[in-house]
């Protein structure tokens, strides 16, 4: 296989408070191959947004990364500062965010915020950043590019908002999207749309995404692999066919079980016992094992077990059973 | 827009009336007039042919609406004390405080956002904790006191700037001038700082905290995920949308600048209107009052009006066609 565009070894991310520190990411690692959309799931607070943050280099302080080694394209840039991280973020690794009510400057015209991202990266004049710009905005589906780029954006929708927000993303051409929780925000009709522009742009330029969201549809709609996160580790890495109908970590499963799918008509959803613990009061052993069903004092005092051949780190891996 | 601006010049001219009427009613409330004007010496007769002439014997609709009529006109009477047309005098001391006033705004602007973007970009820094505990002083310090303090300083210690006056000046068509000469222009440096540090202070820890506010929003993680360079995140991306409420400080201020120059005016006998106003309440000269009334509400309210105006330039939202009104 070709080297990964993404490829994260055992990355930690740590914030030191009051009460001792705490890892929202512990020991995690995955690749992203060019092309390829990884997609990341898990609770709030699972520690899925704070590896994107740690790999475009935007932990809010005292965050940081404590362990571990983030490549891009077979450059080390975990231990990169200043500028020349400045420069890697828009030209390589280009993000979008949750919101795109707040997310577009709202007293700069769209086209001047396309402008400005590509004259900062790219060495091109003002009237091919122009061009481009009005290109960008027709690539994404934006009707009229040509007059829209000369408007603010509370002139949008939502959903047009987002696909300027990923044209913004895009524009240079990065190597590597990390689309955080891209639809969240938008109405449900318009959520399929952005998840497929997202995908085709990135299927067509190659791209590797990081699709971090919390919505089984999504992942089941626009990945190719899937990462589940529990407590800031890795509980379940495989490709996405496998996860979500074959899921081994008991964890996993109870998530897959607890999804609401409309062949199934009204009926009492399955519910994981108790809940996530907080990041300074993790268990020993393994972090799910108070609510896991299979779960035995192996799982309570031995290490975690990490990922390596296996898909689940999971002493009991779950073995062929369906989820429901 | 428009109708905006109109609906604004509309609210501008109501205020203006109700100003004028607080003025107004000053002549028939404060005292009466004929007595100070007219010595120890005066008949009935002649406290009967003045309070005629100065149209005092009429009801008071009809004064109101003749002293409105004057105003307009810019004639406000003729001072009880100096014996000249109100009007005169006033532009004879209104290029002193306009230039004091004018040094002191763009001071008070260019250091004041400069420093308040400073602090906010640097919060943690030594430099900014000092000039934010140092503004304190500039926030908490009452204005006599500071000119008092930079007199005894720079003019009784040091001896470098004078301690009062405006120095010499030129007269260009009417328009006395400070600034063609090198003392008028020294004469110039310790009123404006006076006046100006409590505004500079304000407006600069106003900018620091909107800066502060505006560095946690998403558009700017957004503006720093693509890679754009500090300089333009900061300034073309923070400071712009900072501005909208700066702005309406600023114009508030710049009202007080000229309003509250008579304290300043007053420490370093600056002969501008604010001096003239302080010598005209001793000697309850009505109509110099009345007339500096209006002069300072028509500055408040006209530099309101340019603020209004101006959001329209700084924010789009606000150019969306709103025919309904707000």
């Amino acid at each position: 296989m070709a080297d990964p565009v993404l490829s994260i070894r055992d990355l930690s991310v740590e914030i030191p408070t009051r009460h001792g520190i705490v890892r929202p990411v512990d020991g995690v690692s995955y690749d992203i191959q060019a092309g390829e959309i990884l997609g990341i799931v898990g609770e709030s607070g699972a520690g899925k947004s704070m590896a994107g943050n740690a790999v475009i280099g935007l932990l809010n302080p005292p965050a940081h990364i404590s362990k571990g080694e983030i490549w891009l394209n077979g450059q080390r840039i975990d231990h990169l500062k200043g500028d020349a991280m400045r420069r890697l973020r828009g030209k390589e690794i280009g993000m979008v965010f949750q919101d795109p009510l707040t997310s577009l400057n709202p007293l700069l015209r769209i086209g001047d915020q396309l402008t400005e991202t590509m004259m900062t990266h790219l060495t091109i004049s003002r009237a091919e950043a122009e061009k481009r710009a009005v290109a960008a905005l027709e690539e994404v589906g934006i009707p009229g590019a040509a007059e829209r780029v000369n408007s603010y954006p509370h002139e949008f929708s939502g959903g047009m908002r987002q696909r300027v927000v990923i044209a913004l993303a895009l524009c240079a051409e990065p190597s590597l999207v990390i689309a955080d929780e891209p639809t969240t925000a938008l109405d449900v009709s318009v959520q399929a749309q952005i998840i497929a522009l997202l995908r085709r742009l990135c299927r067509d330029r190659g791209t590797a995404v990081m699709l971090i969201t919390h919505d089984m549809g999504v992942i089941a709609e626009a990945t190719d692999r899937v990462a589940v996160m529990y407590a800031g580790r890795l509980a379940e890495l495989g490709s996405v066919r496998d996860v979500l109908t074959h899921p081994q970590h008991p964890y996993t499963h109870g998530l897959m079980a607890s999804t609401p799918l409309a062949s199934q008509g009204k009926r009492r959803l399955h519910q994981i016992p108790g809940a996530m613990p907080r990041l300074d009061a993790v268990p020993d052993g393994c972090a799910f094992n108070p609510r896991c069903p299979h779960a035995t004092d192996k799982c309570r005092q031995a290490p975690l077990p990490r990922l390596s051949g296996g898909r689940a780190a999971c002493w009991y891996p779950l073995v062929d059973e369906k989820v429901i | 827009m428009l109708a905006y601006i109109i609906r604004r010049v509309g609210q501008s001219a109501l205020v203006l009336l109700i100003v004028g009427l607080v003025a107004f009613s000053m002549f028939r409330f404060v005292g009466d007039p004929i007595d100070n004007m007219l010595g120890q010496e005066r008949t009935a007769e002649d406290i009967e042919r003045l309070r005629a002439q100065l149209g005092l014997d009429q009801p008071f609709v009809v004064q109101y609406y003749k002293f409105l009529e004057g105003a307009v006109q810019g004639n406000f009477g003729v001072s009880y004390r100096q014996g000249r047309p109100v009007a005169e005098i006033l532009l004879e001391r209104a290029p002193a405080t306009l230039e004091l006033a004018m040094v002191s705004g763009v001071l008070a602007i260019l250091f004041g956002i400069a420093l308040g973007v400073f602090t906010a970009i640097r919060r943690n820094g030594v430099l900014a904790n000092v000039i934010m505990s140092a503004s304190l002083i500039g926030v908490s310090l009452p204005t006599f006191l500071i000119g008092i303090l930079l007199i005894y300083l720079f003019s009784v210690e040091l001896g470098w700037l004078p301690s009062f006056g405006r120095g010499e000046t030129v007269d260009l068509g009417g328009w006395t001038t400070g600034f063609l000469t090198e003392s008028g222009l020294k004469a110039l440096i310790l009123p404006s700082i006076t006046l100006g540090l409590y505004q500079m202070t304000l407006i600069m820890r106003l900018v620091r905290s909107e800066m502060l506010e505006v560095l946690r929003q998403d558009y700017i993680r957004f503006a720093r995920a693509r890679g754009l360079r500090d300089r333009a995140v900061n300034f073309r991306h923070a400071l712009k949308n900072t501005m909208v409420p700066v702005i309406t400080v600023i114009g508030l201020q710049l009202g007080a600048i000229i309003a509250f120059a008579i304290i300043t005016e007053t420490v370093f006998q600056w002969p501008g209107v604010g001096l003239l106003f302080i010598n005209a309440i001793q000697f309850v000269d009505i109509p110099v009052m009345a007339a500096y009334l209006m002069l300072i509400s028509v500055m408040f309210v006209g530099i309101n009006l340019l603020v209004d105006i101006l959001y329209f330039f700084i924010d789009p939202r606000l150019r969306a066609d709103r025919s309904g009104g707000h």
